[in-house]
């Protein structure tokens, strides 16, 4: 057990000792393209079945694609964004299988001249450290339509509408080691995708999902025979996934035996993998350049446009975030995972503390909203109502004890912070002349309790504040009364 | 170069077979077997010229790949989609179970 509690992520004990996880991450990310990647039918989901479909996504004979040039600039924004080589010449090449949501027969993929070659990013780890993982390619691919097998007992249904739809398989090296890196990975690639608006990261939807393949191995002996957990699309699951994938693989070649490279599935009931794929054949996908599509080529000058279009990406806004306006690693970390809180962050703090408003918007909003249920984007706090009512507490006009009352009266009444403390009175109170009258009345009512103080108990004073705030509705301004109240009791 | 009637078996032409989804009766197996092995030959004529230099072709036209806009132009054509499916029920095509 106390083995068991030492091991580092990715490793696992087996009974010859500890074994390392080597793990490599496809992700497929649908482009957020108003239409698809090689005819003009909608990408859009949720229409209804085959509504989104032309004779080019159906296969009708004699039909040809034509590629979305959104699609084409949002794959080398998003190698740019993975600082990997742009290919100014790529090949779309045919990918052969037969399955009912396929009507081509083949799916159009980029095989052997991908549009972006290799690239890397780094990933922040919950331990605060960071790694660089290498990123072997990215191309553009047609998606595959949807299949229904639970609408009949001895048929299954077919919807087109998701034929044809753009896709970027973004393949990573097989740098990743352990299941708690995969997710970082995941959940960076995801950021940096929807900070440059190439696609919306939904793994809910499927807009954006994983297949991981994993292997074991004695740490520096050579790569293990690999086995492929297709189609995972939640950061949870991919970190279960591996987990229990790569003790099953350990489990077997200590008992003797071989990993057979194959496609598995995650069972998301039981958390284990099971064999998908049984048929020797089925990646024998007979790859050809596809003689429908001539090469896709474009200029220097197009990349450097497409170039100068990139927003600041979170590794330099992180960076900035720390620098200029002095909020922790951790926080600022928070803050750039997602773009929409960032832009909401550096509108908030425009001009007032930012260190304060980051504690606000972490502790305070995303906290109100989690236990609201509310999406961040329907905040009814605004950026810049949160940035005002950071400006009330700076300047002294309310305390923070009373800043949380008008918070949660903002987020009910969407009101602003100025308006709810002008009508409700509660403008810190900072007169000596209002404070000291409440004083007088505290200590005319606890006469043993200044005895006591007088005497030496000066832990009492503690209680006097209390009083005295309590009498003020918590009005008062909690230094002066300290300071007063010092001066009044000597 | 000088083997290449030996590529193509009958095993090799059942596996083809199987991969495009093609029934092939078992008297014709031979016939395709020298078919495809006469092909091979013919093709492999190109071994005989020196490639090592030369970037694979993709295509012979010389001209760009033409890109069109992100605009949605095509789609609501359901009936016209489904009309020679076998069997459709409510938009969708019905096809024998396929899960494994």
């Amino acid at each position: 057990m106390n083995d068991t509690l030492n091991l580092k992520p990715g490793q696992v004990k087996g009974d010859t000792g500890i074994w390392e996880m080597v793990i490599g991450l496809e992700i497929h990310a649908q482009i957020s393209s108003k239409s698809k990647l090689f005819s003009g039918a909608s990408a859009s989901f949720g229409s209804d079945a085959n509504s989104s479909v032309s004779l080019v996504d159906a296969a009708m004979p004699g039909m040809l694609p034509v590629i979305n040039k959104f699609c084409v600039e949002q794959a080398v924004k998003t190698g740019l964004a993975l600082n990997a080589q742009i290919n100014n010449t790529s090949v779309f090449d045919r990918k052969n299988y037969f399955y009912a949501d396929l009507p081509q027969g083949y799916q159009i993929s980029q095989f052997t001249k991908p549009i972006v070659g290799e690239g890397e990013i780094v990933i922040d780890l919950d331990d605060g450290n960071q790694t660089t993982i290498g990123i072997e390619r990215l191309h553009l691919e047609q998606d595959a339509g949807k299949s229904l097998h639970d609408q009949h007992p001895t048929k299954s249904f077919i919807d087109l509408n998701r034929t044809g739809v753009a896709l970027m398989e973004i393949v990573s090296k097989p740098d990743i080691r352990s299941p708690q890196e995969a997710g970082a990975y995941v959940k960076k690639i995801r950021s940096i995708l929807r900070y440059i608006g190439a696609c919306d990261g939904n793994m809910e939807e499927g807009s954006l999902r994983a297949d991981c393949n994993v292997s074991v191995r004695k740490q520096g002996d050579a790569f293990g025979t690999r086995c492929e957990i297709k189609n995972l699309n939640s950061i949870r699951f991919i970190i279960q996934a591996i987990q229990s994938e790569a003790e099953r693989q350990v489990d077997i070649i200590e008992a003797g035996g071989k990993i057979k490279q194959e496609t598995r599935l995650f069972d998301t009931s039981t958390g284990e993998t099971r064999s998908m794929r049984s048929k020797e054949d089925a990646h024998d996908y007979r790859y050809f350049p596809d003689p429908d599509l001539l090469p896709l080529e474009f200029s220097d000058s197009w990349v450097k446009e497409i170039k100068g279009t990139l927003p600041e990406l979170p590794d330099t806004l992180k960076k900035r975030l720390v620098n200029d306006y002095g909020i922790t690693d951790y926080d600022a970390s928070i803050l750039v995972e997602e773009k929409d809180f960032v832009d909401f962050y550096l509108e908030a703090a425009n001009g007032v503390d930012g260190k304060l408003t980051a504690n606000w918007m972490i502790t305070e909003l995303f906290g109100a909203l989690k236990k609201e249920n509310i999406m961040f984007l329907n905040s009814p706090v605004t950026p810049q109502k949160l940035g005002e009512l950071i400006a009330l507490i700076s300047k002294g006009v309310i305390s923070g004890k009373i800043a949380k009352d008008v918070f949660s009266d903002m987020m009910v009444t969407k009101k602003s912070p100025s308006e709810i403390v002008k009508e409700k009175g509660l403008e810190q109170v900072s007169d000596d002349k209002a404070i000291m009258k409440l004083i007088d009345k505290v200590i005319s009512e606890n006469q043993d309790k200044v005895k006591d103080y007088l005497g030496g108990k000066d832990k009492l004073l503690g209680f006097f504040v209390g009083q005295v705030m309590k009498l003020s509705q918590g009005k008062a301004n909690p230094g002066l009364v300290n300071k007063l109240l010092k001066e009044s009791l000597k | 170069m000088s083997n290449i009637k030996s590529i193509v078996d009958i095993p090799t032409v059942n596996k083809i077979a199987r991969l495009a989804r093609l029934q092939i009766p078992e008297k014709n197996k031979q016939n395709l077997t020298n078919d495809l092995n006469n092909i091979l030959e013919f093709v492999a004529q190109l071994n005989e010229v020196d490639t090592s230099n030369v970037e694979p072709l993709a295509s012979v036209t010389g001209h760009k790949l033409p890109l069109r806009n992100d605009e949605v132009t095509d789609g609501n054509i359901e009936q016209l989609v489904l009309k020679n499916a076998p069997e459709s029920s409510s938009g969708f095509f019905v096809v024998p179970k396929v899960i494994e």
